[in-house]
């Protein structure tokens, strides 16, 4: 039987190597999302658009204006007049607008001599974008209040990623989302598309036991897969330059571990639907939506709420990105995320034990 | 419109939704999938750094350190997770992330700083995550700079309210979830107006019906249209329930006209529907249009500052981020939603919707062939 | 003199370096059931497609039902009615829905679908099966709405390919007694299939190996001119040395 399994393999193979249109979707795709997010995806405030209002522009003003135009993060786009507040902020022509009062110099030297005055400036920002208001808001003051100095009192580091790059925290999520696109959407379809098509009823009566076939269906989507490993380890690597301390061997490992449990979950899915259409939206709604929002590859696992917190530890891509995380950035080894592993292979057993009974049990 | 488009058209439009309404699963998904989306996801998409855990090394052991430490435990950024003198220690809990930022006071911190010149505190961020180490790495000094100050009893701007204040404009409890409702409602958008015209197109290639199609005379214009236009009915349904849970729930209503969302939703749902049903007719299987529509699906919702703002890309990803149609609608959205935008102000949004809908839906008539 | 409803004059259809016909010329006449006849992969589906408009030829010209095959596809399309191989009404929607979709189509009002439908289900004894969903339809009768479907705006030919495939002998003579009654209205038949005995029920045949047609004439004729007995037997002569497809 061992030269039948290897034809089937065949015959799977060249299915797939003829489609040429989805042989370069399946290898492009991922590339072109590392590219993309590695380098474009970011949470970053880096830009923050600066408007002034001040009746008197008077040196002091001037002053405090062009250390704001100074820092980095910030680009004076001009002065304004009072009415004009709420038109460039709907008009997302500014970000904050800051409005100085018309005696701040007087008034900024009472202060100095300790007497109680009055606000002075007034920062209108723009807070629908909570986390670009909060940063801009954290900075202004710091710039308005001269407190440059304080930095003289702390020695700051931050650790794994000195540049603070959104790619490190990214990648490991765009390669948990990968893989189960290519493993388990792919494998799916193309069972339930042969069950549409009738053409699988002619294999399941040829002599070769059902199990085999799809195994022979799954080995040619996990040879792609194994190939797109290669090349978003490449890319992250080089391309993206993050350092994978951890040892790139257990990042391999761990990675074909989560093949085989994608690839065990596209065939459950084949076992539950019957249309291709249909296991398109369940892949879609089981596997895309928990991975884009539970799986912390966008969102904290930590910010989210209790029973999402607990939902998220039935998501396998948790489990990996975390893992892969730790062993790409953070430079730990594949020992140190044991735990990941364990649960990982765990899900594997289950999920394939599961979908093989309910494979053979629809034969019967 | 002669008397047989117009009839060719009604009736292609009756099978439509006939077909629709007949799928097991799809007049489900239109109603349910709205409405949990809105009613969980706002619950999950929280970017905003709430909760930094942090570690104290004490090696100090003095009255300033305590104090620092119960600035940070009263703050409602922080959760003081752990406190030892080993710095050992806070490290493996940093590792392990358990905590995000550790802050080491150094041995007679206190004693030093009598002499004004301390040794300096160390903070450690995990950047691994790099908006909340960045956050967090801030948030600890201005916290530490005030525990520092008020022990100085240094007169002047103690408090920075004391000469600055901050009016939180649009969002003034910074309500992270106002931010994304009206992201979600575009996804919901490109989820559901996306994908079910390009697999209701596929899907009559695969079943041959599409060839009885062809042999007719019917026009490949009133054929797309027909395919169109329930598409866009589904689409402003589902804004509809999206908006009425967002009001219920979230207490999140438009600033300005309703009209102004209807007529902007109008334009992009044409457009992603158009661009839906272009991808189908260069694909000839289900899997490929899958994989293809998951493609641009995934570029549309992480490029186009429905979840990170744009403004945080490099300058050759903001200028690329032109040509994707949702970047237009999410501004258009969020301003109208949050700060009660006009049309006028907008028209650039709704001009670039219109011709992108204009464009997608022509090419989506020329590119469907009759014949081969 | 006959009038001419199909006329074709060396029409070629390449795919790449395969030639899937290969210099066609042929007249099909008014009211005539016209039997096109080939292995599988003959190339008789690929003929089919171009005279429906469905495909381009890649050179050749031709005429169908007074227009231009190369120019005049859509023109076409409104005076033929198509039944494909493979069963291609919407299984998800009923008898009915399924008759108003394609007379809407032609433009037939709703009035006129109305009658028009009543007529060809009384004839088919179809009524009772009014609403209920093509797709549970057993393939007898799928066959025999797609055949109505075809004619239901009245078109002057009707392109039948392969319209028995697969359903039992006593449906296969219902359907060819649909075909006469047609024809009898004065419908021009085109009609492929891989039944010889199919073939002695049409005014002529064309007998097609390789891409090309080999003869072309009446049953009766063509029998004479082989010395044979039945059409099987002038197919097997002529097919012996076919290099694609068939047994």
């Amino acid at each position: 039987m061992k030269s039948s399994f290897g034809s089937f393999v065949k015959k799977e193979s060249l299915h797939i190597l003829r489609d040429k249109r989805t042989m370069l979707v399946v290898m492009l795709i991922p590339v072109m999302l590392m590219i993309l997010f590695g380098f474009a995806i970011s949470t970053e405030v880096n830009n923050i658009n600066i408007a002034v209002v001040a009746n008197n522009r008077t040196d002091g003003v001037k002053d405090a204006v062009e250390r704001m135009s100074q820092n980095e993060y910030f680009t004076f786009i001009g002065y304004v007049y009072p009415d004009q507040i709420d038109g460039i902020l709907r008009s997302n022509k500014a970000n904050a607008v800051i409005v100085f009062d018309d005696d701040y110099e007087r008034k900024l030297s009472q202060i100095a001599n300790g007497v109680p005055v009055p606000p002075i400036i007034q920062v209108v920002v723009d807070a629908s974008n909570v986390n670009t208001a909060g940063m801009a808001t954290a900075y202004l003051q710091n710039i308005l209040l001269e407190h440059d100095s304080q930095q003289s009192f702390f020695d700051t580091r931050m650790l794994f990623n000195p540049q603070m790059k959104s790619a490190y925290n990214f990648v490991p999520g765009i390669m948990g989302l990968i893989f189960i696109l290519v493993c388990a959407m792919m494998t799916s379809v193309s069972i339930v598309r042969e069950k549409e098509m009738g053409t699988m009823e002619v294999l399941l009566v040829s002599p070769v036991r059902p199990v085999k076939i799809i195994c022979a269906k799954m080995v040619p989507y996990f040879l792609i897969s194994c190939i797109v490993l290669v090349l978003i380890m490449a890319l992250a690597q080089y391309l993206l330059g993050i350092p994978m301390e951890g040892g790139v061997a257990g990042i391999f490992a761990l990675s074909i571990l989560y093949l085989v449990l994608s690839l065990s979950l596209g065939l459950l899915v084949s076992t539950i639907a019957s249309t291709q259409i249909v296991a398109l939206l369940v892949s879609a709604m089981v596997m895309m939506m928990p991975i884009l929002m539970l799986s912390g590859m966008l969102f904290p696992i930590e910010n989210l709420p209790v029973f999402f917190k607990v939902v998220s530890n039935i998501v396998p891509a948790r489990w990996y990105i975390d893992a892969i995380r730790k062993m790409m950035i953070q430079g730990e080894s594949i020992v140190a995320v044991w735990k990941n592993c364990a649960i990982l292979l765990g899900m594997t057993v289950v999920i394939l034990g599961v979908s093989l009974k309910k494979f053979n049990d629809k034969l019967e | 419109m002669n008397y047989i488009t117009m009839r060719t058209f009604i009736v292609l439009f009756q099978k439509e939704f006939l077909q629709i309404k007949r799928n097991s699963f799809l007049p489900k998904l239109i109603v349910a999938f709205p409405i949990l989306v809105m009613l969980l996801m706002p619950l999950i998409m929280t970017m905003d750094v709430k909760n930094v855990n942090i570690s104290i090394v004490d090696m100090d052991r003095s009255s300033v350190s305590r104090r620092i430490m119960s600035h940070i435990e009263a703050s409602d950024y922080f959760t003081l997770k752990q406190e030892t003198t080993e710095y050992y220690f806070a490290m493996e809990s940093l590792t392990k992330g358990d905590v995000d930022v550790i802050i080491m006071i150094p041995n007679d911190f206190e004693q030093d700083m009598m002499m004004s010149v301390p040794k300096r505190i160390s903070i450690v961020a995990n950047a691994v995550n790099a908006t909340k180490g960045g956050i967090g790495m801030q948030y600890a000094i201005q916290s530490i700079m005030y525990s520092l100050k008020e022990l100085r009893g240094e007169r002047g701007p103690i408090n920075v309210s004391d000469i600055i204040t901050v009016e939180n404009r649009y969002n003034p409890t910074l309500n992270y979830r106002h931010y994304m409702i009206p992201a979600l409602m575009i996804i919901l958008f490109i989820l559901i107006c996306g994908f079910l015209p390009a697999l209701s197109i596929v899907g009559e290639k695969e079943n041959g019906t599409i060839e009885q199609i062809n042999v007719t005379p019917v026009s490949r214009f009133v054929f797309t249209l027909s395919k169109l236009v329930p598409y866009w009915i589904i689409g402003l349904f589902v804004l509809t329930i999206a908006m009425l849970v967002a009001r219920l729930v979230y207490g999140l209503a438009p600033l300005d006209s309703i009209g102004a969302i209807y007529f902007g939703a109008v334009l992009f749902i044409l457009t992603i529907s158009g661009f839906s049903l272009t991808i189908a007719n260069f694909s000839e299987t289900m899997q490929q249009t899958m994989f293809v529509m998951f493609f641009f699906i995934m570029v549309f919702m992480l490029l186009s500052g429905l979840l990170t703002p744009i403004d945080s890309m490099p300058e050759w990803a903001q200028r690329f981020t032109l040509i994707l149609p949702p970047r237009y609608f999410v501004e258009i959205l969020r301003s109208i939603y949050l700060k009660g935008a006009t049309i006028a102000e907008l028209w650039v949004n709704f001009a670039a919707l219109g011709l992108f809908a204009v464009i997608f839906n022509s090419l989506a008539a020329i590119t469907y062939r009759k014949r081969v | 003199m006959r009038e001419t409803v199909i006329s074709i004059k060396d029409i070629t259809k390449r795919f790449g370096d395969f030639t899937a016909v290969n210099n066609m010329s042929f007249d099909v006449y008014k009211g005539e059931i016209f039997g096109f006849l080939g292995a599988n992969g003959a190339g008789k589906t690929t003929a089919m497609r171009m005279l429906c408009g469905l495909s381009y030829p890649t050179s050749g010209s031709g005429i169908v039902a007074g227009y231009d095959v190369m120019n005049e596809g859509e023109r076409i399309k409104r005076h033929i009615g198509y039944m494909s191989q493979r069963f291609s009404l919407y299984n998800d929607l009923t008898v009915w829905e399924n008759m108003r979709l394609f007379a809407g189509i032609y433009g037939l009002s709703s009035k006129e679908t109305q009658e028009r439908s009543m007529d060809l289900l009384n004839e088919l004894n179809f009524t009772s099966s009014k609403d209920a969903l093509v797709g549970s339809l057993p393939l007898g009768w799928k066959q025999k709405l797609s055949f109505v479907i075809a004619t239901i705006h009245d078109p002057e030919i009707i392109f039948l390919d392969e319209p028995t495939g697969g359903v039992d002998p006593i449906t296969r003579r219902q359907f060819w007694e649909m075909i006469y009654k047609a024809a009898d209205k004065g419908t021009t038949i085109f009609v492929t299939t891989h039944y010889m005995d199919e073939a002695e029920y049409c005014s002529r045949v064309s007998i097609m190996v390789d891409g090309v047609i080999k003869a072309l004439d009446t049953p009766m004729c063509l029998k004479q001119q082989f010395g044979v007995q039945t059409i099987d037997e002038v197919f097997r002569i002529l097919a012996r040395d076919a290099k694609r497809g068939g047994q």
